[in-house]
């Protein structure tokens, strides 16, 4: 549900959440996005950071620079004014991903588990773009909506000690990628070459909220080939622009 | 500059500062002092900047060979710091010279204390913070805890520290019995009047899982109307979720950023520092103020903040 005028609610004496609904939704998320876009450019003095999620921005602010009342009047004109706001078009990151095998060690499980040959999973995994609701659980974490539920696969029932960083794995109706190595109970269908996050680069998160990525089938050969050129820092992520109607094509 | 070598590392020594901020949106928590009074303080004593790295220290202290020159201040819990095998005084700044060992010893009060080094501990900034995440690997020494062996490096010290002690009322007074003071939100409504009333009026004592990421809480559950779990929003420091068992867990320092459970109040950042130092059993009680309450008491203590730096400011 979307309501029809933004909540606003205390998180404390040093943050206030902008509360646009109560789901997973695509317009929701905009919505939020928007929003922390028109306070990114308005940048007012009492600002710290802001954490968008599914549906609301959580803003923290500096208490001696304004009180909560004044953040509450000026991130209500805020966030009318993103209602109205164009945001720039989303960009899709393409994510490389070698699938089964030593990459995707339950590649089988899912084929099985959904009644479908391998290449069929694999096609239903990387034939659409996937919205980026938000990052979290951990650092360069992507929630990522839009998956077929013709592949939902239940997690382990035990987790794995260590998952390798950039597996690219299935828990229900969700699909994700490992950004470093972590414990873990997704379905592992296949890894990616890519490095999800960088504490040392600016931002440290190839991915970024609002924006969609899209998962590319190679072999296990072009895994390694961009491996080596992620790791010599010669490997640009290839990114295009959502079109309106929700195809994908080149920039 | 080197300063200290690791000769025992202690239950959980991590360097921290005023924290990582403006990555969170990346999925990377704040991490820092979990005392934050404490770290300002031991900062301001030496004339640091007063967010720098300082040694976090766990209820059993590490033992360090000093190896320059320089001065350092202790704060925080009392966990029987010692310089040379002699008391070293708390909350004052203490000169330490090359060949000194200053150590720990038994608990007396608190949990955690803070060890600052005149410069700073010198380590790489990562994401703008010299704080070590340990989940992630991130920032500190290697992102992990002190090991034995391990040599620290200080920032530049100036020629001669000046003396300086913390007037006696600025030091925290420890106390049997803690009002944590919260503002109820932003999913209050996601508990019954009973609840909520559970909630205000029980006791609550600290369970054994209290860790750097947050504090569970035992007593009586707290009744949800319909299920504990929500559309994930951020998490604030101090915000105490309550999943569908009923006990809160107050969320701190290493906090994930987002979560999925009903989060009930936040408890006022002044007193956050003291909840730090809560000891396993420590009895709580939370106690209801308005959002305008909270936001007095937040100005009142950035004020006590200034009047301390003013008063360490000059020389004593």
């Amino acid at each position: 549900m979307i309501y029809e005028r933004p909540r606003f609610l205390p998180g404390g004496d040093g943050a206030l959440y902008v509360e646009f609904g109560n789901a997973i939704d695509p317009e929701l998320n905009r919505r939020v996005r928007q929003c922390q876009l028109a306070i990114q450019k308005a940048g007012p003095p009492w600002l710290v950071e802001t954490v968008p999620t599914y549906r609301s921005l959580l803003v923290y602010y500096r208490p001696l620079r304004a009180s909560p009342s004044e953040v509450r009047s000026q991130l209500e004109a805020l966030a009318c004014d993103a209602e109205s706001g164009r945001v720039p078009q989303p960009a899709v990151t393409d994510i490389p991903v070698a699938y089964g095998g030593e990459y995707g060690p339950d590649l089988g499980f899912v084929a099985r588990h959904n009644g479908l040959p391998r290449d069929e999973v694999v096609r239903l995994h990387s034939d659409r773009a996937y919205l980026i609701y938000m990052l979290g659980f951990i650092p360069g974490f992507a929630y990522l909506g839009g998956m077929s539920s013709r592949i939902a696969t239940p997690r382990l029932a035990t987790p794995r000690a260590k998952i390798p960083a950039g597996s690219v794995g299935i828990a229900g109706d969700q699909t994700g990628i490992y950004p470093t190595e972590s414990p873990g109970g997704w379905r592992l269908i296949g890894r990616t070459p890519l490095q999800l996050f960088h504490p040392l680069k600016e931002p440290p998160a190839l991915l970024r909220m609002g924006d969609y990525v899209r998962f590319v089938p190679v072999t296990a050969q072009e895994f390694t080939d961009i491996q080596e050129q992620v790791e010599q820092g010669a490997y640009l992520a290839k990114k295009t622009s959502l079109r309106p109607e929700g195809q994908v094509g080149d920039i | 500059m080197e300063i200290f070598e690791v000769v025992q590392p202690g239950f959980l020594t991590t360097v921290q500062d005023g924290g990582r901020h403006g990555y969170q949106q990346y999925g990377v928590p704040v991490s820092g002092a979990m005392d934050s009074y404490a770290l300002i303080v031991a900062n301001l004593l030496l004339t640091n900047e007063e967010g720098a790295a300082c040694l976090e220290v766990t209820l059993l202290g590490p033992r360090l060979r000093v190896l320059a020159d320089t001065a350092v201040a202790v704060t925080g819990a009392d966990l029987s710091p010692a310089l040379n095998e002699d008391p070293l005084p708390m909350w004052q700044a203490v000169e330490v010279h090359a060949g000194d060992t200053v150590s720990f010893g038994h608990p007396v009060s608190g949990c955690r204390s803070y060890l600052a080094v005149a410069g700073g501990i010198d380590v790489p900034e990562v994401m703008g913070s010299r704080s070590t995440y340990i989940r992630s690997r991130l920032g500190g020494l290697g992102g992990r805890a002190l090991l034995a062996g391990d040599r620290l490096h200080g920032g530049p010290v100036f020629a001669k520290t000046p003396r300086r002690r913390l007037p006696p009322r600025y030091i925290p007074q420890c106390q049997a019995h803690k009002e944590l003071r919260v503002v109820l939100g932003p999913q209050d409504d996601y508990f019954t009047e009973h609840g909520i009333r559970t909630f205000l009026e029980s006791e609550y004592s600290l369970s054994v899982q209290a860790d750097r990421m947050g504090f569970r809480m035992e007593g009586p559950p707290i009744e949800h109307k319909s299920g504990a779990d929500i559309v994930s929003d951020g998490i604030p420091p101090g915000a105490v979720q309550v999943p569908g068992d009923g006990l809160p867990i107050i969320l701190l320092a290493d906090r994930q950023t987002t979560g999925g459970y009903a989060k009930i109040a936040t408890v006022c950042t002044v007193d956050l520092p003291g909840l730090a130092q809560a000891e396993t059993g420590r009895i709580v009680r939370f106690t209801e103020v308005t959002q305008q309450e909270a936001y007095r008491l937040r100005r009142e203590y950035e004020h006590t903040l200034d009047d301390l730096r003013q008063c360490l400011g000059q020389d004593s």
